[in-house]
């Protein structure tokens, strides 16, 4: 083969022709940037979605009560009141893989300070909830282990409760009264924003478990359990044996709690922007394959065009194979450079829509290397055929073709 | 000597359709290295035949072909392709080079596709140097569209030199020249014929013909005359007499300025 040579004239002949080459190559260019940019605004939307799944806390496996029923009134998930903190001790202690537990009581409450009112959720928690939420102090401490043996009365705000009680003012060492009981400030939360489901999740005063449980909603049993796994991969493990400890610890009772894995619902929030990448780029590919059939159609124009000047080259000794070869080259030129274009085209366009709409894009290194290589695949598959067609003709016909 | 080319009771037959065409019934031809052959026939004599036969173009039907020493007629298609870059020579009536190809990289073509390969600067000192036995180095940077007939058929001969062949091939070389052009291209021919190179071409014009030192007639197939040219043509005598011809004209011009509205 000479290869070297015959990419010359390869060259050669698609510099004669620059204008068709470059509308040739448009093609490709609107193909694979269209690709890039879809792939790219799609990955955006998801990797946004993954974030606010993220902000919910990382690898964090939570343990719910179950049904409670009361004469013939079946309460629902989380209607029970079977969880403990005992069951959360256990957990932490008996689970390897486990990086916090947190123990969770929710309510309902008006909070009361600086002369206003707010109606807020009251998070009960562990010290270890913020690390588990991922969840950084603007300002202030986070209550520690001894606040949460001794039940004090202390409390975390959320960006909302500073913003809408104490506006204008700094919250720390304030009092906050709730359900008429004062609770020092001790910490604020920094901004969160709202979660995948519309929650604000701001508005919200936290404070030690015991004091939720024995001060303000007076009860025993727990909301929820949030544990922490050490990776994600450890995630199926640790749900399958805190279902085993805590059906232990219930000792052949029906169990009366449901374990749930960030990973399930991370995987359901995402699979929507999937879908929606794939279709997108499913479409951006149709117009990849129309970028190759015009690649075709140009080369079997230009086979039919330059007829005489094939049946030159053969005449003066070309090989079947050295045409071939050439119209291949001329053909994956014309489409790599097209797709080379294209990839800058698509990745400036990704970057243009986020300006212009703020959405998030990423462009992805896969979909960058896939486009180029697929727009080469494109060039050889649709080249294939006018190449071969060139190969096969006589020379004596070639030269006598006007 | 061994003949460079020697044909031996060649036929070709084309099937078109039903008919069988015979366009070449037997021809036996021996050419010498050194020889300037025209040959003439009437369109459909079989000429153009002989010479896609000559230039390895075309396989004949029957008889055998030897060029160089090697039987050509069984070679295949890459192995005929080598043969005609390597020991052939092509100049046609159309000049056929690539447009929007400088006059250098035409030349070049040839020594693209040798079976050796050779070096960017070899290709360009031996296309210059074709060139020049042309005299048209200056213009080596030209496209054909800015060279006249003359120049472009020039290009043409200097690509059908650059690979040193053993023969070279030319199909109605004059075809689409006037008569002063033509005059010039045959002294090209001259010139390369007097430094030893064979030449081969076919013609249909007798003035034309007479420029070389033999000439073949065919008719319906076969060779009916194979004589050597008594009243041989020389380029440069007769360019002399064209342009006495031109001072003449002007002359009379000069001296009757309305002689030709006249007419």
């Amino acid at each position: 083969m000479r290869v070297v040579a015959t990419t010359i004239i390869a060259l050669r002949a698609l510099r004669r022709n620059k204008m068709r080459s470059v509308l040739t190559a448009l093609g490709m260019i609107i193909g694979v940037g269209a690709v890039i940019a879809m792939v790219s605004i799609g990955n955006g939307a998801k990797s946004q979605v993954e974030a606010s799944i993220a902000s919910l806390g990382q690898n964090v496996v939570t343990v719910f009560p179950g049904n409670f029923t009361s004469g013939g009134a079946r309460g629902g998930w989380g209607s029970a009141s079977s969880l403990t903190p005992e069951d959360a001790l256990a957990i932490q202690n008996e689970i390897s893989g486990v990086v916090a537990v947190s123990a969770e009581v929710r309510d309902r409450q008006q909070v009361l300070a600086n002369g206003l009112n707010w109606n807020t959720t009251i998070y009960g928690e562990s010290p270890e909830f913020l690390g588990i939420r991922v969840w950084a102090l603007a300002d202030g401490l986070m209550f520690n282990e001894a606040e949460v043996r001794s039940a004090a009365k202390v409390a975390v705000i959320g960006q909302t409760i500073a913003d809408q009680i104490f506006s204008g003012t700094d919250p720390i060492g304030k009092t906050l009264r709730i359900r008429n009981i004062p609770f020092k400030v001790i910490g604020v939360l920094s901004a969160k924003g709202f979660n995948y489901f519309g929650t604000d999740q701001d508005d919200a005063v936290i404070i030690p478990y015991t004091s939720a449980m024995r001060r303000v909603s007076r009860r025993t049993n727990l909301n929820s359990i949030q544990i922490q796994a050490v990776t994600p991969e450890q995630m199926p493990r640790i749900q399958q044996e805190i279902t085993d400890l805590l059906q232990q610890r219930r000792q052949g009772r029906d169990p009366d709690f449901t374990v749930r894995n960030q990973l399930e619902l991370a995987e359901a929030a995402t699979a929507t922007s999937r879908t929606m990448t794939a279709l997108l780029g499913a479409i951006a590919g149709v117009s990849l394959i129309v970028g190759g059939i015009g690649i075709m159609n140009i080369m079997l124009v230009s086979v039919t065009e330059r007829t005489r000047e094939i049946g030159i080259r053969l005449a003066i000794g070309a090989h079947d194979r050295d045409i071939r070869l050439q119209f291949l080259i001329e053909a994956m030129v014309l489409s790599l450079m097209g797709g080379t274009l294209g990839i800058l085209v698509g990745i400036g366009s990704s970057q243009l829509v986020s300006h212009l709409n703020g959405w998030p894009v990423l462009v992805s290194t896969t979909a960058v290397i896939v486009a180029f290589l697929f727009s080469g695949a494109v060039g050889i598959a649709f080249g294939f055929y006018p190449a071969h067609k060139a190969a096969q003709l006589d020379p004596i016909d070639a030269l006598r073709f006007e | 000597m061994e003949p460079i080319v020697k044909l031996t009771d060649i036929h070709k037959t084309y099937a078109s359709g039903e008919v069988k065409v015979h366009a070449v019934r037997g021809i036996s031809l021996d050419i010498h290295k050194g020889e300037f052959i025209a040959i003439m026939g009437a369109s459909g004599s079989g000429k153009s035949t002989l010479m896609n036969t000559l230039g390895c173009l075309d396989r004949p039907t029957s008889g055998t072909y030897s060029l160089d020493g090697i039987n050509v007629s069984s070679l295949g298609r890459n192995e005929r392709a080598d043969i005609r870059n390597q020991k052939i020579g092509f100049v046609f009536q159309g000049f056929n080079l690539l447009s929007r190809t400088t006059a250098l990289e035409n030349v070049e073509l040839p020594m693209l596709y040798a079976p050796r390969r050779v070096s960017a600067k070899e290709m360009r000192d031996r296309a210059m140097h074709a060139l020049e036995i042309v005299g048209l180095a200056k213009r080596y940077d030209h496209l054909p569209n800015q060279l006249s007939g003359g120049q472009q058929q020039r290009v043409a001969i200097a690509r059908a030199l650059v690979n040193n062949p053993q023969v070279i091939l030319a199909d109605e070389p004059t075809g689409n020249l006037d008569t002063k052009t033509s005059v010039e291209v045959m002294g090209v021919f001259q010139k390369l014929n007097d430094e030893g190179i064979t030449i081969v071409m076919v013609t249909h014009e007798l003035d034309i013909a007479r420029y070389c030192k033999r000439n073949l007639i065919v008719r319906d197939g076969i060779v009916v005359r194979d004589a050597a040219v008594n009243d041989r043509s020389f380029a440069a005598e007769e360019l002399l007499k064209v342009a006495e011809a031109e001072a003449a004209a002007k002359l009379t011009h000069a001296l009757f300025p309305h002689a030709n509205a006249e007419d």
